[in-house]
Formats: structure tokens, C-alpha cells, sequence
């Protein structure tokens, strides 16, 4: 069983195929179906913070961060939300065809300085940064975080993934996340702040851990030019979570930054 | 998973023919004895070698159902969405057609009309699929040779949803 997992991800790119510790707390959306038909069509999808993939163990997904995305860039009313102890639940309906994007994404400032031998956190926005004093904190360190966690849902032809800029995220490259298919090999593209994400560190699990002795993490890195090539040999759903961090300038200050990006693929029989 | 005869199709030259020949389908969707049974959606196309799509000729599914309700399964044929259902317009006239009960369908396509038509000589792949609702899926594959005016005969067999395939090149 402990190969299980990691004979469905064929890692193509500088795989380093390690199996890590077992991460928790794992952020995720999962639609009812990721390929629809039709011209009346709804998909229902639940969100939640767990530690097994995809089981709903641990905590729902904050309602009031959650965006859906139509194909045409537009803001998607979601409808029948319902936020329980474990999962958080609510329907789209898919008026246009093409891709739609389901994400909780958020960004701000995390800080942490000196007060005699402890170190002390904050957490704010710029604004607040200098307003409450705290650039002027002993051994103060600034950090941008960027954070966010999506799903595809494709009604009819899969249309183009556009850049939001902000922070890691996916976009179309050679492959479309909405159409993955066990035994092709996929090529993505990803981002960070709008440019190519190179040499990016990024785990993919499949869906039904709880079945294995190990979850069976495959650890993937992406390219100079921001892609990422994966072969699925299983369908099933994956989780994809990809971790950045780097240094920046901000209104003349130097602020570290930290991007973390996660995604739920589906992987189709081919 | 793809069935592909065995038995590939050697086409018979006849001289002239200006008729309209074409090719005649038998696809026989087998009797299943089942709790619950619906009958299966059905997609019939060409590829080429490539396994580009060259000839969409039938997709049969619940087009009777008020409010296009029918084509909230259609993703379900998954290749044939894949490789065109998806970037079609549906109902389709002449492509778009009611399910068909267990036994021996036929089908009969044209040469100098519709999908055939504009079907270049070569070499090409038949591919029915079909996906039963609360049921299993199978694709089944015929590899033959289009050339209008010849004639030949080729047949495939799938195992669980789909029976005999027949294809027929009459001239």
C-alpha cells in the first residue's frame, strides 16, 4: 500500500519523489462535478479544512472569503450557502459556458519584532503597519502573504484561466486544469504576482488518503518558465499546493513575501 | 478502455460508381438485465489517425426532455465530449437524435451528404461510445478506409455496454 499513491503521480519535472511528513490542515474545494453539460446546470461544492483528502474532519471554509468567477470575469452570486461544523456547502448555477473559478483568496501583512527576549507577532494591513507603530519595533521583520485556495468547473468548452496578478495561482498553459486525463502527461502554468513562477516547490496527494498508509506526497518543482508538467497515471481528485516566498520592495521598505497556492484537480478516465 | 477489431477492413475497387453509396452502422446495444435500467447514451464519430475528430455522425440521448434536461448527461459520453461534443451547439439537426432500445440499431450515413460529405479519402477510426446512466461506459473502434466508391464490411465487439458494431461501406 505505501506505493500506492505514488505510482498514480508520475512526476516528470525534477521530481525529487520524496514521501514528506503527513501535512494537516489541508485547505480544499470540491465541486460536484468538474465537466458539465447543458444549458440548465448547477454543481454543488463543499469546502473545508481537513486532514484527510477529501473528508470534511476538522473545519469548514470561512463563508464571506469565497469568490466564484464566471468565465467572463463577472462575480457569481452563490446560493444555499450553509456553513456546518465541518464543511461549508453552496450551489453555482453556470449561466455562461466556459471555465469558472471557485477560490477563497486573501492577502495582508505579517510581522514580528522584539519586546525584551520574546518575540511578538502581528498581523495587519500597511496602513496599520506604521499607524500602530510597529516599523519602529525592535528587530521588526515584514512579511506579504498571499493565499489562495480554488476549483475549476467547466461548462462546455473549457475557456482561458486569466491572471488575477496577485500571489501564486495557476493559469492555462499547454493543459487546462478542466481537462486532465489519467495516463496523458499535463503541462501548467503558474504565476506569482502575474509573472512565470520558477523553481517553485509544489506537493500533489491524491484524493482518499485515508485508504493508504501514506498519503504518498509527490514533490515537484516548476521550471524557469513557470510550468509544471505532472503525469497522472490514476484518475481521481488531486490536491496541488505550491509554496513561494521571496523578498520585495514596498513603498521603500523591504518586505518579505510568502505566496501559497492550492488547488483541487480532477483527473478523468482517459 | 478502447476495443479495436481485429479484423481490418479490406476495401473491394469497383469501377465508377457517381451513386450515393455511404456507410450503413449496426451498433447493437445488449438486453442487460438490471434493477434499474436506462437506456444508454450513444455517440458515433470519425477520427483520424490522429485521433482528431473528422466526422461527428450521430449522439443519441434524451432530446424528448423539456428544457434541454437531456443534455445534463452528455458530458458523461466522456471522449466524445472531449474530442467535439463539448464545443457543440446542442440539439444539432441531423446529428442529434432519441436513445435506442436494446436489440440491433441501423444507421445509415450518406456519401455525398451531411457528415460524409466533406470526408476526405484516407484512413480513419469508426468510435461509438456509450454511457448508461447507473450503468458502466465503452467505447468500441473500427479501423477502415474511406475511399467512396468502394465496398467492405467490418465489425467490432464491446462486452458490457455496446454488442456487435458493424460498419458497412456500400457503393
Amino acid at each position: 500500500m505505501k506505493t500506492f499513491a505514488k505510482r498514480c503521480i508520475t512526476a516528470v519535472a525534477l521530481a525529487s519523489l520524496m514521501v514528506g511528513a503527513a501535512h494537516a490542515h489541508r485547505a480544499w474545494f470540491v465541486p460536484s462535478s468538474t465537466v458539465v453539460s447543458g444549458d440548465n446546470v448547477w454543481v454543488t461544492v463543499d469546502g473545508a479544512i481537513s486532514n484527510n483528502l477529501f473528508f470534511p474532519d476538522h473545519r469548514p471554509m470561512q463563508i464571506a472569503q469565497i469568490s466564484v468567477t464566471a468565465p467572463d470575469g463577472k462575480a457569481v452570486q452563490i446560493a444555499n450557502a450553509t456553513v456546518g461544523q465541518y464543511r461549508t456547502t453552496f450551489d453555482i448555477k453556470l449561466e455562461q459556458k466556459g471555465t469558472y473559478r471557485i477560490a477563497q483568496a486573501n492577502s495582508g501583512f505579517n510581522a514580528s519584532y522584539k519586546e525584551g527576549d520574546e518575540t511578538k507577532r502581528w498581523r495587519g494591513t500597511l496602513q496599520e503597519f506604521v499607524a500602530q507603530g510597529i516599523d519602529k519595533k525592535p528587530g521588526v521583520e515584514l512579511t506579504s502573504t498571499n493565499r489562495r485556495v480554488e476549483t475549476f468547473v467547466t461548462n462546455g468548452a473549457p475557456s482561458e484561466i486569466k491572471a488575477t496578478g496577485k500571489g501564486l495561482e495557476l493559469v492555462t498553459g499547454a493543459t487546462h486544469p478542466n481537462d486532465l486525463y489519467s495516463g496523458e502527461e499535463a503541462t501548467f502554468r503558474m504565476l506569482n504576482n502575474g509573472k512565470p513562477a520558477a523553481n517553485v516547490e509544489v506537493t500533489l496527494i491524491m484524493g482518499g488518503d485515508r485508504y493508504r498508509d501514506q498519503a504518498g506526497e509527490v514533490k515537484l518543482k516548476t521550471s524557469a518558465d513557470g510550468s509544471l508538467k505532472v503525469k497522472f497515471e490514476s484518475p481521481g481528485m488531486y490536491w496541488l499546493e505550491a509554496e513561494a516566498s521571496g523578498a520585495t520592495t514596498m513603498e521603500g521598505r523591504q518586505v518579505k513575501s510568502q505566496s501559497t497556492y492550492i488547488a483541487v484537480l480532477e483527473v478523468l478516465p482517459g | 478502455m478502447r476495443k479495436t477489431a481485429l479484423t481490418l477492413l479490406v476495401p473491394a475497387l469497383t469501377a465508377g460508381g457517381a451513386h450515393a453509396g455511404g456507410i450503413e452502422l449496426t451498433v447493437e446495444i445488449p438486453k442487460l438485465s438490471v434493477a434499474e435500467y436506462h437506456r444508454p447514451y450513444v455517440a458515433i464519430w470519425i477520427e483520424d489517425a490522429s485521433g482528431k475528430v473528422a466526422a461527428n455522425l450521430s449522439v443519441w440521448y434524451a432530446v424528448h426532455l423539456k428544457d434541454e434536461e437531456g443534455e445534463k448527461w452528455l458530458k458523461d459520453i466522456r471522449q466524445w465530449w472531449r474530442r467535439s461534443g463539448r464545443a457543440l451547439d446542442l440539439p444539432a439537426d441531423g446529428l442529434s437524435s432519441p436513445t435506442r432500445p436494446p436489440g440491433a440499431n441501423k444507421v445509415e450515413f450518406k456519401s455525398d451528404s451531411g457528415p460524409l460529405a466533406k470526408l476526405a479519402p484516407g484512413d480513419y477510426r469508426l468510435v461509438v461510445e456509450a454511457s448508461r446512466e447507473v450503468g458502466g461506459k465503452e467505447m468500441v473502434e473500427i479501423p477502415f478506409k474511406w475511399a467512396p466508391g468502394t465496398e467492405g464490411t467490418a465489425s467490432a465487439s464491446g462486452k458490457e455496454e455496446l454488442g456487435a458494431v458493424t460498419l458497412k461501406l456500400v457503393k
